[in-house]
């Protein structure tokens, strides 16, 4: 259901190029539950944009559903971005002045769900993250946590075929974090696909699939736990 | 998506920020209050000057000495301008056979006299006058007699005085008739006040006095100054002036009326003067205004660009959720019209409140133009569309990425 193809993203600052993926190729079928990881500088927000079609790779294809995003213009682009893939950000990404259901509902306002729907539809997925007594919560009435189920609450509510979080534990606490990852676990357990990117082993260990990503290259692709808690384990 | 909801999220953002939301309309609301101000002033002063033009009488039609060209100089000066208009112009204007269209004739010279009266005096506007003046120009006696044919025949020193010289010459005096006054060493018996209409300048603090006492005693002239001509009805006043004009060409042994030595205004012709004068100084004053409705805009396309920076974030927030281009410059394009639309019809409401204290101040009539005021909403949302485009279009272009990245 997603295939990226060779595919290359290339920054052109004045004279300076910067390759910032170099024929990236992988596969992710319905229903994994997958994380990228590397070090930063590795290409891997790059290659979380252009997953979540909020960038166009420089060659090479990316097929979301049997469709290339290549051949999209902008207004293609955000209508896959609203119903194909949900995003989870490190920095949550909520608007400031909006209450929980109000960011919850934003996705749907986009697109063009009847207005009476929304209400019910967002607080049956805010209560699906457990925040049924912060509905008319604004962000900053929340904890990190709380604003990062708010977030997920939001990439939920479209249906989307893939859920992209990046670095979605960045910014919590251990207890917290852990609390994020069961969601995703959850939401993996229900059929989502959902994709990690993170440069935490710890997150990783947590999926079922690590691609692993270094100077624009995968240099691995492994299924099962990841290795070094694989270690840890034994 | 649809624009109430739009409208919705604007209302919201611009309450977040009310002083900053008054602050840029405030551009708008003083440049449309002054629009609005300005031009029901125009609208307001260009009604009473009608209405007081119009009192003078529709059938009313003035023969002035000079040539045709110099018609508008009749507005300035309404004394002395030529010598080439008498009496017996007036007189047989009145009695000729072949002028058919005329009611009534007078005559008048006026000119500046040094008044006494006890003590106290005064420079003041003398008019010599035939019987048919006051009827004609709509004066009325307040008390006393009128200026009679046998008065002027037997050139009488009588006198009419208005009721402001009554007050500032004659102050404490109950009942002027019969006192006598003196004008440049001879003594006029007063025989009547009239009351002051003010009517476009004419009457102001003028004194009446028979005509031929006012030619051969107190000036010392042969000509009039102007004739006034009562046409037997409205309706013919071209045919009226035309027939005035040859009979006084004839009279005058002139060919054309390219060589008239006098001029036939009527009053329609002084109110289309006057108006077109006013309606270039509203014009004018209002393109003055305008000017700082252009000025509201750029504060308003200023603030705009600010928010669209400051929002950044939360533009490549909606981006990533889905938001397409159109609907992120409708919503900031809806910020500045409502930012605009409020400014405007705050100005309008400013303006009416402006205009209102001033007509009264100035005791104009009050008029309310509401074509005015549906231009200024409209104007003010044009404003806030084409100001607002701009940024609007800047936000529409940031990518998510970096939107999202900017912090």
């Amino acid at each position: 259901m997603i295939e990226v193809k060779d595919v290359t993203k290339i920054y052109k600052n004045g004279v300076v190029e910067t390759r910032a993926l170099n024929g990236v190729s992988f596969k992710v079928e319905k229903g994994e539950f997958v994380s990228i990881i590397g070090p930063s500088g590795s290409g891997k927000s790059t290659l979380m944009h252009i997953l979540g079609a909020l960038d166009v790779p420089t060659s090479g294809e990316y097929v979301l559903n049997n469709t290339s995003v290549k051949k999209m213009d902008e207004d293609k682009l955000a209508e896959i971005r609203n119903k194909e893939i949900g995003f989870v950000f490190q920095a949550y990404n909520l608007l400031a002045r909006n209450s929980s259901i109000k960011n919850v509902s934003l996705p749907m306002m986009y697109g063009d769900v009847p207005k009476k729907e929304r209400y019910e539809r967002a607080k049956k997925a805010l209560f699906g993250v457990d925040l049924e007594d912060k509905l008319q919560n604004t962000p900053n009435q929340l904890s990190g946590g709380q604003k990062q189920r708010v977030a997920i609450a939001r990439a939920l509510i479209m249906n989307p075929s893939i859920i992209l979080a990046d670095e979605p534990t960045g910014n919590l606490p251990t207890n917290q974090s852990s609390e994020i990852m069961d969601i995703f676990d959850e939401l993996n357990k229900k059929g989502h696909t959902i994709i990690v990117i993170t440069h935490e082993d710890e997150i990783a260990a947590r999926t079922k699939r690590v691609i692993t990503l270094v100077d624009g290259k995968i240099i691995s692709d492994k299924k099962g736990k990841h290795e070094r808690i694989e270690h840890a384990i034994d | 998506m649809q624009l109430i909801e739009l409208f919705e999220e604007s209302v919201s953002v611009l309450r977040t920020n009310k002083l900053r939301t008054a602050l840029s309309a405030l551009g708008i609301i003083i440049g449309i209050a002054s629009v609005i101000t300005l031009m029901t002033l125009g609208a307001a002063s260009q009604k009473s000057v009608t209405e007081r033009i119009q009192s003078l009488g529709a059938n009313l039609l003035t023969v002035s000495p000079g040539s045709q060209q110099d018609r508008g100089d009749f507005l300035r000066s309404s004394g002395s301008g030529g010598t080439t208009l008498t009496y017996d112009d007036a007189e047989a204007l009145a009695t000729s056979q072949r002028i058919t269209t005329v009611d009534k004739v007078a005559g008048v010279y006026s000119g500046n006299a040094q008044v006494s009266y006890g003590s106290e005096n005064d420079n003041i506007q003398i008019a010599g006058i035939t019987e048919n003046y006051f009827e004609l120009r709509n004066i009325e006696l307040l008390t006393g007699q009128p200026i009679t044919e046998q008065d002027n025949l037997l050139m009488r020193k009588v006198i009419i005085i208005g009721e402001s010289m009554l007050e500032d010459l004659m102050e404490g005096v109950v009942n002027p008739v019969g006192e006598t006054i003196r004008i440049n060493g001879d003594t006029y018996t007063i025989i009547g006040v009239i009351e002051e209409t003010e009517s476009f300048g004419f009457q102001g603090n003028t004194a009446y006095i028979p005509l031929f006492t006012a030619q051969h005693i107190l000036f010392g002239v042969d000509y009039v100054s102007q004739i006034y001509v009562g046409a037997k009805s409205e309706d013919i006043m071209e045919e009226a002036e035309n027939q005035i004009g040859w009979f006084l060409l004839e009279r005058h042994g002139l060919d054309t009326p390219d060589d008239a030595d006098f001029s036939i205004s009527s009053q329609e012709d002084i109110l289309e003067t006057v108006n077109e004068v006013t309606q270039t100084f509203t014009t004018l004053l209002t393109g003055i205004a305008a000017i700082s409705l252009v000025v509201g805009g750029i504060g308003i396309m200023n603030i705009m660009l600010v928010t669209v920076t400051e929002r950044t974030r939360e533009i490549g927030i909606r981006k990533a959720l889905g938001a397409k281009r159109r609907i992120i410059v409708v919503q900031f394009l809806i910020e500045s019209v409502i930012l605009t639309f409020t400014g405007g019809f705050a100005g309008v409401l400013l303006g009416l409140g402006i205009s209102a204290i001033l007509t009264k101040v100035m005791s104009l009539p009050s008029v309310v133009s509401f074509s005015s005021i549906l231009i200024s909403v409209v104007v003010s949302c044009v404003i806030g569309i084409v100001f607002g485009i701009y940024p609007a279009q800047k936000a529409s272009r940031l990518q998510p990425i970096e939107a999202l990245r900017y912090e």
